[in-house]
């Protein structure tokens, strides 16, 4: 099948966007999640006001590391959540379909992560 | 019973042969493989940080006052519950990936090959320092 | 001492049954008796028509992998006072067609060993007048772990994706074909790369890792298995950005 060789010869790229992904997600996400997920809405910690968080998002590096954060891990997820659809529920058939949303996602997130961090002021 | 050739890497079909239908529930069976399966689901939750992040991206972005509303949305103990939920998974995410990742590559130092638990311990040492880096960031040090 | 255990032994007769079915058996249990030891005593005083493979006894032949309570186990290495006094579950490996009792057929495992070209390929043989091919320790060293495999099959019953897709190469299959990709000896890596890199080689495998927890002779197949995934993505990349790279 034309679509099967093709998806092979990506194959390699994909895995190499999940581990890159995977490791991105490791490092970064639990502290992230941690402070703005729990710690701050919760009042552990002071969160940053908003002046303060539009200070530290005026450095284009800042910008870099966030559009890193999030479109790596999506791409992890994506590849993950493929094989997680393919052996867990045996629905091979569907194999375009997942493949497509799966990875479909992933771009359209990174596309709109892209999108905020050119856009904001 | 044909021998095997002419086959291409099938299982040949033997009517006598008995054959295990796999249960769509195979993952329930054994302890390992619901830990494998809840490993590969911590993937959802990733992509819900993401989500959120992403969200908050765009609050910034429409002023002062969207902010306050999406951190006020992040108050919901729905949205508190589902955090915890989330925070659980992802570390559990970076646990075993810190833990496998040794074994994808083959470190050797001068032909010894280093010991995997070495390897994570630098991983874990190494998540602990880049955390307390971000947090120190946001934290406004 | 007479004290006994209880073995659970599936039986199937494809002239007789629809699908196996276990039956009960009280043999003796001696401290040091494993679950091969109470199966000879079995076809030997009970029923003498169970059917298993065995051989050597001492873990290095591979013959007698089967499920022990569930778990893939060399039953000649599997002691029965790890599980008395509860009743022993013993079934064929998981995974495979059964053929009869504790029989199963191993034709597709053989078939994919042999699709690995598990041998030294060379570009040009040595003349013999040459000499023979050095290695040193450091070099064997990269590839001695996988090279241990005896074949005896843990690794696929307890690999998921074998389970789900049959088309899989499966564990043992890729450890050795990194066996002989790893050694300084073979210039073939190419020759097994298509083998691979199919979506029913190395990129199926989703490192669940059981196949590493079972296998009696530690090769740890999951990290030749990553190992190599990690290879063909570099590969990828060079052959990408670095299209006139003759190799």
């Amino acid at each position: 099948m034309a679509d099967q060789k093709s998806e092979l010869r990506l194959e390699p790229l994909l895995w190499m966007l999940f581990s890159a992904g995977g490791v991105v997600a490791a490092f970064l996400i639990p502290v992230h999640l941690f402070l703005w997920g729990l710690a701050f809405p919760l009042g552990w910690l002071k969160a940053p006001g908003y002046l303060s968080t539009m200070a530290l998002l005026a450095h284009p590096l800042v910008r870099i590391y966030l559009f890193v954060l999030c479109s790596a891990p999506l791409f992890h997820a994506a590849h993950r959540f493929r094989y997680t659809l393919y052996d867990g529920l045996q629905i091979k058939h569907l194999n375009e379909v997942i493949n497509f949303s799966c990875y479909g996602g992933a771009v359209l997130g990174t596309a709109l992560a892209g999108y905020l961090l050119w856009t904001i002021p | 019973m044909k021998s095997s050739g002419s086959a291409p890497g099938y299982t040949l079909n033997h009517p006598r042969w008995y054959r295990t239908r796999v249960s769509t529930y195979w993952w329930l069976k054994q302890w390992v493989y619901l830990k494998f399966v809840l490993r590969e689901l911590t993937s959802v939750f990733v992509a819900f940080f993401v989500v959120t992040t992403l969200l908050q991206l765009r609050a910034l972005s429409h002023g002062p006052q969207a902010y306050e509303n999406f951190q006020k949305w992040l108050q919901n103990p729905f949205v508190i519950a589902l955090n915890v939920v989330s925070f659980l998974f992802v570390v559990y995410h970076s646990v075993t990936w810190l833990s496998l990742a040794p074994r994808a590559m083959a470190v050797r130092i001068r032909g010894k090959r280093v010991p995997d638990l070495l390897i994570t311990g630098t991983n874990y040492a190494a998540w602990l320092v880049i955390s307390a880096v971000v947090a120190w960031f946001l934290l406004g040090g | 001492m007479s004290e006994k255990i209880t073995l659970e032994v599936a039986r199937y007769s494809p002239e007789r049954d629809a699908a196996p079915h276990l039956e009960t058996f009280e043999v003796p249990f001696r401290k040091d008796w494993v679950v091969l030891d109470a199966l000879n005593y079995i076809k030997d005083k009970t029923d003498g028509s169970l059917t298993y493979r065995w051989s050597c006894r001492m873990g290095i032949c591979g013959s007698c992998g089967m499920m022990v309570n569930g778990e893939p186990k060399l039953t000649c290495a599997t002691f029965l006072a790890d599980y008395a006094p509860a009743p022993v579950r013993v079934e064929p490996l998981r995974n495979f067609p059964v053929v009869r009792d504790l029989v199963i057929a191993m034709t597709d495992f053989m078939h994919k060993l042999k699709e690995m070209k598990p041998w030294l390929i060379r570009k040009e043989e040595k003349p013999l007048s040459e000499g023979e091919y050095l290695q040193t320790p450091e070099q064997l060293d990269t590839f001695k772990q996988f090279s241990m495999c005896i074949n005896c099959m843990l690794c696929y019953a307890a690999c998921p994706v074998y389970g789900l897709d049959p088309l899989f190469a499966g564990p043992a299959a890729i450890a050795l074909a990194q066996r002989y990709n790893l050694d300084s000896r073979d210039q073939g890596a190419k020759d097994r790369f298509p083998i691979l890199s199919q979506h029913e080689g190395i990129w199926g495998c989703t490192f669940v890792g059981e196949c590493t927890q079972v296998c009696p002779k530690h090769v740890d197949p999951a990290g030749a298995i990553q190992q190599y995934k990690l290879t063909a993505a570099l590969d990828w990349f060079k052959s990408v950005l670095l299209p006139w790279g003759g190799k």
